[in-house]
C-alpha cells in the first residue's frame, strides 16, 4: 500500500565534467607546470632530461614521504604543524646514533621512532587533553625543535660516511636502480598507504572520522584511539622524512626544514585534500608535491629569485582550492 | 511482549537533575512516542539508552536481562540503534560503508569490499530500496535516500529497538510521509521504535503508545488513541494551555507599508505580488521548495531578484540590487528559517546577538557602552520570556526554543517596521511556541507589518489576517483568512490536479 510513498527521488548525478576534474585535476596541473617551463626555459630537452628529472625526484622525496602521513591526518579532519620540527629532530637523532657507533639500520630506526614518539604525543594531547590539533601540534612544533637543538648542542651534527648518506643521491649505486633508494622507498610507501587507506578497515575509519566524527562515534568506532594511531603512524612517516633530510645534508641539522610544514600541507591541499576532513588521496598529494618541486626547479633554471617561486606557489595553492570549491559546489 | 523496561532512571549533571525517575515499558513491534518540552529530559534519556551516558540510578531491563551499556558499541551490539535529529552519515563515503560503519566485514584487518557491498545490497533490497546503489557516495544522495541509508544501518546491526530523535525536523513533507511508511514497515517486522517529536499530529499518525516526560519525570503514559491532544499538552506543560494563539483584532483600512509587484528570482521564485499593511499579519503557505523562502530572501537581498518592483512606505526601492544592510536601514527585519547556520552567532552572548543589527543604539563613536547593551538586552530577555541566566550567557547554551526567542527579540531591538519571518516556530517546544506567537501578535499590535511563512497550517490559520499560497514559484492573490480553509490552502499549494514531486 505504501509503494508510492516508499519510492525515493532519483539520485542527482554529478556532471561528467566535474567528476573528471576531480580525478584529473592534479595531473592537469602537473602537466601544465611541466609544459610551461619546457617552453619558458627554451630547452625542453634539458628541463625534461633524465638528469633533471632525477634531481627533481630526489628533491621531492622529503616532502613526498611527509605528505603521505599528512594526507592521512588531513583526511581524518586533523592537521599537524610539527612536521618541520620532527624532520629536524629525527635527523639529529639519526646522526647522533650513527656517531655513537650504532649500526646504521638502528640509527635509521631510532630516527623514525623519534618521529613516532612525537606523533604519539600529539595524538595523546589531542584526545586526552582535548587540545585542538592546530594548537597541540603548534606546541610540539616548538617542543620538538627545542629538543633537536638541545641534543644537538645547538649546532649541526656531522656524520661519518655510511650508506645512509647515499639514500637520496642523484645517481644511485648500483646504476640499474635508475632512481635513488629514497625515491623507491617513497614510491613503495605511497602505494602501500594508498592501498591501506582504500582497502583496510583502519583506512576507511580514517575517512569516517574525518567525514563525520559524530557518525563514527555513534557507530561504535573508538575515535580517540583511532586518532592516536593516526598521529603516531604519521609521525613515523615524518621521522623517515627526517632520515632522508639528514641523508641529503650528510649532517643532522637541528634548524633544518623550518616552515616545511606549510609545503607539505600545501601538497596535500593541491592534491585534493580538504582541511574539513573526509577527502584526500595519497596519489593526489604526491602529485601536489611534484608540482611544487617542478615549479621550484623550473624557477631555478630560469634564474628567477626565490620570491618569484613563493608568489607562484602561493597563487597555485589558492587556485587549487578555488577549483576544488567550484567542483564541489552544487553536488548536493 | 515487553522488550525494554525502565524503572526509576535518574541522571544528574552536577547540581542539575536531568532525569528524576523515568519509567517506560516498550512492547515488541510498537511505536512508542516520547513527548515533552525541550529540557524535559528526552535527549538525556535517549543517550542513557544508547550508552552515551550512564544513569546514576534506576534499572534497565532488555529482553528480561539487566541492560547497562558502557558505550555506544555495547548498545549497538545489544540491538539498540539511534537515528539522530541530524543525519549521522559520512557524506564522503559510500552507502555500503555507511550502512556497515563500525561493523565492517573484514579479513585480517583488510576490508572485504565485495562482502560489504553484498551485505548492504541485501539490507537495501530487504527494505525494498534496490534503487539505492551501495557504492554511491552518500553526499550525492537525496535527503530521503540518506535517511533510508541511516535506517538500513540500524537494520544491518540487527537492531530490535530503534531510537528516533526528532527525525522529521529537517525533512520536507513528502519525505516525512516516506519516513512514516518506513516506520510502519519496521514495526510490522517486529522492530520497536521510540519516537521523539514535538508534533502531536505526527505522533498521532505514527505512534501506538506514548510516555510524557516533564522535568525529568515520566508523568503520563498509555495508548495514544485513548487520549486527547489537550490531555497530552497539559501533561507536557504541567498546566492546561487554554489557548495557543493570542486573540487579535483584524486591522481595518490600514495604510500599505510594503507593496511588492511581480518580484522574481529564478529558478525558484517566478512571480510574487502582494501588499502588506500596517498592523497586519500576512501568511504565506506553500510546500518546502515552492519558493516561499526565496521570496523573503529576495526581498531581503540575500538572493538576487531579477525583475519586479518594491514600494516601501510609498517610496520605490531597489528590487534587483541592494544588500541586507540597506534593507535593515530601510526598516526591514528578516528571520531565517535556519537559526543555527544563518540566524544566530551561537558562540556569542545573548546580549551580542540581540544588539548586533543595531549597535548604534548602545554605542557612541564606535565604542560600545557595555552597561547599556546589557541593560537593553536584559529588558528584552524579560519582555520575550527568554529562559536564560543573564545577557552574558552564550546562545549555544540555550534550548532551541529560547534560541528562537533570541532571534525574534533581535528584530524587535532592530525596531524593524516590516518583519519577514520564515518558519519562526520550527522545531521548538509548545511553551516557546506560545511565547513566540504572543510576541508576533504584540509586534502587529504596535503597528508593524508581519509576513509569516509557515509549513504548519494551524499556525497560519491561528495567526494571520490574510493568507496567500506559494505554488511552484508563483504566489496566489492574498485573501482574508476567513476565505480559506486548510483544504483549499493545501490544494492551492500542491497546484490542483498535478501531482507534486519533491526535490
Amino acid at each position: 500500500m505504501d509503494d508510492e510513498l516508499t519510492k525515493i527521488p532519483a539520485v542527482p548525478v554529478q556532471s561528467f565534467f566535474k567528476r573528471w576534474l576531480t580525478v584529473l585535476g592534479p595531473f592537469l596541473g602537473l602537466a601544465l607546470v611541466i609544459i610551461a617551463f619546457s617552453i619558458l626555459t627554451g630547452s625542453p630537452e634539458k628541463y625534461l632530461s633524465p638528469f633533471n628529472i632525477r634531481i627533481v625526484l630526489s628533491q621531492t622525496v622529503i616532502v613526498a614521504i611527509s605528505s603521505i602521513g599528512m594526507t592521512m591526518i588531513i583526511i581524518s579532519g586533523g592537521i599537524d604543524l610539527s612536521v618541520g620540527s620532527v624532520i629536524a629532530l629525527a635527523g639529529v637523532v639519526t646522526a647522533l646514533c650513527v656517531n655513537a657507533g650504532l649500526d646504521p639500520i638502528f640509527a635509521v630506526c631510532a630516527g623514525v621512532a623519534a618521529g613516532g614518539v612525537v606523533g604519539l604525543f600529539n595524538g595523546l594531547a589531542i584526545t586526552g587533553l582535548r587540545v585542538v590539533p592546530f594548537i597541540a601540534t603548534l606546541g610540539t612544533l616548538g617542543i620538538a625543535r627545542g629538543i633537536a637543538k638541545w641534543i644537538a648542542g645547538q649546532e649541526p651534527v656531522n656524520v661519518g660516511s655510511t650508506w645512509i648518506n647515499e639514500l637520496v643521491v642523484t645517481f644511485p649505486d648500483p646504476p640499474w636502480l635508475v632512481l635513488s633508494v629514497g625515491v623507491w622507498i617513497a614510491i613503495i610507501l605511497a602505494v602501500v598507504m594508498a592501498v591501506v587507506l582504500r582497502r583496510t578497515v583502519f583506512g576507511r575509519r580514517v575517512f569516517a572520522l574525518g567525514s563525520n566524527e559524530a557518525a563514527a562515534r555513534a557507530c561504535g568506532i573508538a575515535t580517540g584511539k583511532l586518532r592516536i594511531w593516526i598521529y603516531t603512524l604519521a609521525g613515523l612517516f615524518f621521522g623517515l622524512a627526517g632520515v632522508m633530510q639528514m641523508s641529503r645534508l650528510r649532517q643532522g641539522d637541528p634548524t633544518v626544514a623550518a616552515g616545511s610544514e606549510l609545503d607539505i600541507i600545501a601538497a596535500v591541499v593541491i592534491g585534493g585534500g580538504s582541511l574539513n576532513g573526509g577527502q584526500g588521496t595519497i596519489l593526489g598529494s604526491i602529485i601536489g608535491a611534484l608540482i611544487m618541486a617542478f615549479l621550484r626547479n623550473g624557477c631555478q633554471q630560469m634564474g628567477w629569485a626565490n620570491y618569484v617561486q613563493e608568489i607562484i606557489i602561493g597563487s597555485i595553492i589558492v587556485a587549487a582550492v578555488a577549483i576544488d570549491q567550484f567542483r564541489t559546489r552544487d553536488t548536493r | 511482549m515487553t522488550i525494554l523496561n525502565l524503572r526509576e532512571i535518574k541522571k544528574h549533571f552536577g547540581a542539575t537533575t536531568a532525569l528524576n525517575g523515568v519509567d517506560l515499558d516498550l512492547q515488541k513491534g510498537e511505536v512508542h512516542a516520547l513527548i515533552g518540552e525541550n529540557g524535559a529530559g528526552k535527549s538525556t534519556l535517549m543517550n542513557v539508552l544508547f550508552g552515551a551516558l550512564r544513569p546514576d540510578g534506576g534499572t534497565m531491563t532488555l529482553n528480561g536481562r539487566a541492560y547497562a551499556p558502557g558505550n555506544t558499541l555495547d548498545s549497538r551490539m545489544s540491538g539498540i540503534s539511534l537515528i539522530h535529529q541530524e543525519l549521522l552519515l559520512a557524506p564522503h563515503m559510500s552507502a555500503a560503508e555507511n550502512i556497515l560503519m563500525g561493523n565492517e566485514p573484514r579479513r585480517f584487518g583488510w576490508l572485504d569490499r565485495g562482502a560489504m557491498n553484498t551485505q548492504a545490497r541485501k539490507v537495501l533490497d530487504s527494505f525494498d530500496h534496490p534503487e539505492i546503489d551501495p557504492e554511491a557516495k552518500v553526499g550525492s544522495l537525496s535527503i530521503a535516500a540518506q535517511q533510508i541509508v541511516e535506517i538500513c544501518r540500524a537494520i544491518a546491526a540487527r537492531s530490535e529497538i530503534i531510537l528516533m530523535d526528532e527525525p522529521t525536523s529537517s525533512l520536507p513533507r513528502d519525505d516525512v510521509r516516506r519516513l512514516f511508511a518506513q516506520i510502519r514497515r519496521l514495526s510490522a517486522e517486529g522492530i520497536s521504535i521510540i519516537y521523539i517529536s514535538h508534533f502531536l499530529e505526527e505522533i498521532r499518525e505514527v505512534a501506538d503508545t506514548f510516555t510524557v516526560l516533564r522535568d525529568g519525570k515520566s508523568v503520563a503514559s498509555g495508548k495514544i488513541a485513548d487520549v486527547s491532544d489537550d490531555y497530552l499538552i497539559s501533561n507536557m506543560v504541567g498546566r492546561s494551555v487554554e489557548k495557543l494563539f493570542p486573540a487579535r483584532e483584524h486591522p481595518k483600512d490600514a495604510e500599505t507599508v510594503l507593496d511588492v509587484i511581480e518580484l522574481s528570482a529564478p529558478p525558484r521564485l517566478k512571480s510574487a505580488s502582494f501588499e502588506l499593511k500596517r498592523g497586519e499579519i500576512l501568511g504565506i503557505a506553500g510546500l518546502m521548495g515552492s519558493g516561499r523562502s526565496e521570496l523573503v530572501r529576495a526581498l531581503f537581498c540575500i538572493e538576487t531578484a531579477v525583475s519586479g518592483s518594491i514600494i516601501l512606505n510609498g517610496k520605490t526601492i531597489h528590487a534587483t540590487n541592494g544588500s541586507p544592510a540597506a534593507r535593515i536601514r530601510q526598516g526591514v527585519g528578516y528571520l531565517s528559517e535556519d537559526r543555527k547556520t544563518e540566524g544566530l552567532a551561537l558562540a556569542l552572548s545573548i546580549g551580542d546577538n540581540l544588539t548586533m543589527t543595531r549597535y548604534s543604539a548602545c554605542s557612541r563613536y564606535g565604542w560600545l557602552n557595555l552597561g547599556k547593551q546589557s541593560d537593553q538586552a536584559e529588558k528584552l530577555i524579560d519582555d520575550v520570556g527568554i529562559k536564560a541566566q543573564d545577557a552574558a550567557q552564550k546562545v549555544a547554551a540555550l534550548s532551541g526554543g529560547n534560541q528562537q526567542k533570541v532571534a525574534i527579540a533581535r528584530l524587535i531591538y532592530q525596531d524593524a517596521d516590516v518583519l519577514l519571518l520564515d518558519e519562526p516556530t520550527r522545531g521548538i517546544d509548545i511553551g516557546s511556541k506560545a511565547q513566540v506567537y504572543r510576541t508576533i501578535a504584540e509586534c502587529a499590535e504596535k503597528g508593524k507589518a508581519v509576513l509569516l511563512i509557515s509549513s504548519y497550517l494551524p499556525e497560519l490559520f491561528g495567526m494571520c489576517d490574510r493568507l496567500a499560497v506559494m505554488s511552484r514559484g508563483r504566489l496566489t492573490a492574498a485573501r482574508p483568512i476567513s476565505d480559506w480553509t486548510p483544504e483549499s490552502a493545501m490544494r492551492a499549494a500542491i497546484g490542483g490536479n498535478e501531482t507534486q514531486t519533491a526535490n
